[in-house]
């Protein structure tokens, strides 16, 4: 009779499978680490920054490192899940013994490993070339954050990924991203928003993913409302991935 | 071993797609679903293969309920979807041998490939393969888990006659080894060819199963074959035939008799084609086929 792998081998598979999916798309690649690359470069060399920070490369690094999780969990696995979607690929993986919940935990290991090396890139080419002093104590803090900032974008990009069409998908994210980027409190804080709206910015997910990294690789700080803040939205948007989730 | 007791299911904008769909499928058996496009066949697989609960009705595969069944039973089944559903930037073999670690024992992907002619496009992305390469490639999907059970939907849609042969003498050769399996086709050739035993659904029911001889023998006592003759003639005329024959003028020009043709009747057709003094341009008869029982049955055309 047949039988299913080892449980543990099917996600690691699933999860080595996703991963160099990922890394073999070239829009993928560009999103997850050209364009984090050139704008950490950019707020180096430019004087972007310089209305809220004499160093620079501090300010930057953070928010970079933020971005980063944007593209891979809400950007790269909304795509990737959208067309997988729309080509059934869903549906058949999920009659093979990976099993529905095989393939969610698939996508989570890709999106971790991911971004291991994007904090690799980024973080080395910060360390290495642009002269970056992370506070020390704040690295233990910045990676928990990052991970919570995983699951609040991931559980979101799957959210849009299950609901709309593959297309769709496609330019939310993208345009989610940019929108993020430029004024969503991920590369700069959202300080210089108008006051009426400031509060609200920082329910943004992507405000308190940029805010608690900066606390924490700045100030050596846990940024315990931001982390909040990146909480509540990924049981919110959790719940309602598995109230909307469509699988085909 | 598999037992659909009627069945329901509503599609995502709620309307009712199947009700009371009542089947059942053995091992060593082709179970095949007759019906036109849109009769439910999709969603009774789809209930059966535990992708989506039926809201009334039994579901049993292999004695569980799907729905809520674990990795052991799934790696007993195998699914062959109708659109595939294969990954588009992957490579065949890649495919392959990732679906295969799904596995404890799988079926050897090199021979699997062999077998379906998949290593002439083997690392060719899945996107770039005509429509008869990538149903092959689901086909070794659904089979490279070694599965007791097999469902497939459609597997002849955009197959060559060439991939078309192929994949029917390995699904014959599954069966000699004992797997049950359950298809869907729209095409009657299909299942008149593969099947054993035959549902034809339509608008969400079982109009009518049984094994292809008895569907398409004669209803009545006798142990002749239903017959449906065709013949071309100059339109409008009338045949006089004994009771309950009659030539019916199907489209103008077009006559059909149907029943159990015999002899007999046939030497009456004639005289009555003398009579007219009337040659018909063709003539064409042949047992009564799974697509006349359909069409006798709903009314309809089964494409």
């Amino acid at each position: 009779m047949s039988a299913p792998a080892a449980l543990i081998r099917r996600i690691a598979l699933q999860g080595r499978y996703e991963t160099m999916g990922m890394l073999r798309n070239g829009e993928q690649l560009l999103i997850a680490i050209i364009l984090p690359l050139l704008a950490l470069i950019g707020l180096t060399v430019t004087p972007l920054l310089d209305t809220y920070t004499d160093d620079r490369i501090a300010m930057a690094a953070p928010g970079v490192l933020a971005l980063c999780t944007v593209s891979t969990a809400l950007t790269g696995q909304g795509i990737a899940t959208g067309f997988d979607r729309r080509y059934g690929v869903l549906r058949f993986l999920s009659t093979t013994p990976l099993g529905q919940s095989g393939l969610i935990l698939g996508k989570i290991i890709a999106v971790l490993a991911i971004m291991v090396i994007q904090v690799v890139v980024v973080g080395g080419t910060a360390l290495l070339f642009l002269g970056w002093q992370p506070a020390l104590g704040g690295l233990l803090p910045a990676a928990a954050q990052l991970v919570l900032g995983a699951a609040a974008f991931t559980s979101l990009g799957l959210l849009i990924a299950g609901t709309v069409r593959p297309e769709a998908t496609l330019a939310i994210t993208n345009l989610l991203w940019v929108l993020l980027a430029a004024a969503g409190g991920i590369l700069f804080p959202v300080a210089s928003w108008p006051d009426v709206f400031e509060p609200a910015a920082h329910l943004l997910p992507s405000t308190a993913l940029g805010d608690a990294l900066r606390s924490a690789l700045i100030d050596a700080q846990f940024n315990l409302t931001a982390s909040i803040v990146l909480l509540v939205w990924t049981v919110v948007a959790s719940l309602a991935a598995i109230r909307w989730f469509k699988w085909s | 071993m598999k037992d659909l007791g009627p069945v329901e299911a509503l599609d995502n904008k709620m309307v009712r797609v199947i009700d009371g769909v009542h089947l059942r499928a053995y091992p060593g058996q082709v179970t095949a679903l007759l019906g036109p496009n849109g009769a439910g066949k999709t969603t009774t697989l789809a209930c059966a293969q535990g992708l989506m609960p039926p809201n009334g009705g039994t579901v049993r595969l292999l004695g569980q309920n799907p729905y809520q069944a674990g990795a052991a039973l799934r790696s007993r089944v195998g699914v062959m979807l109708q659109e595939g559903g294969l990954p588009q930037a992957i490579r065949p073999l890649a495919l392959l041998q990732h679906v295969a670690g799904m596995y404890q024992n799988p079926r050897s992907v090199n021979e699997l490939a062999e077998r379906l002619g998949i290593q002439g496009f083997a690392n060719t992305p899945i996107r770039r393969l005509s429509g008869g390469e990538k149903q092959r490639v689901a086909l070794a999907a659904a089979l490279v888990g070694d599965p007791e059970v097999l469902f497939l939907d459609e597997p002849s849609a955009g197959l060559d006659p060439q991939s078309r042969a192929v994949v029917f003498d390995l699904i014959q050769e599954l069966r000699a080894e004992g797997l049950g399996i359950i298809l869907t086709t729209h095409l009657m050739d299909d299942a008149q060819r593969l099947a054993d035993y035959v549902f034809i659904i339509d608008a969400g029911r079982t109009v009518v199963h049984g094994t292809v001889a008895e569907l398409t023998a004669a209803t009545d006592e006798s142990t002749g074959v239903e017959r449906l003759l065709t013949f071309d003639a100059p339109p409008g005329l009338v045949f006089a035939l004994p009771e309950p024959f009659a030539a019916v003028e199907s489209v103008p020009g077009r006559y059909t008799v149907s029943g159990q043709l015999s002899p007999a009747l046939l030497a009456v057709l004639a005289a009555e084609w003398a009579a007219h003094n009337v040659m018909p341009a063709s003539i064409h008869m042949a047992p009564r086929s799974l697509e006349d029982v359909f069409l006798d049955i709903s009314g309809k055309d089964l494409r």
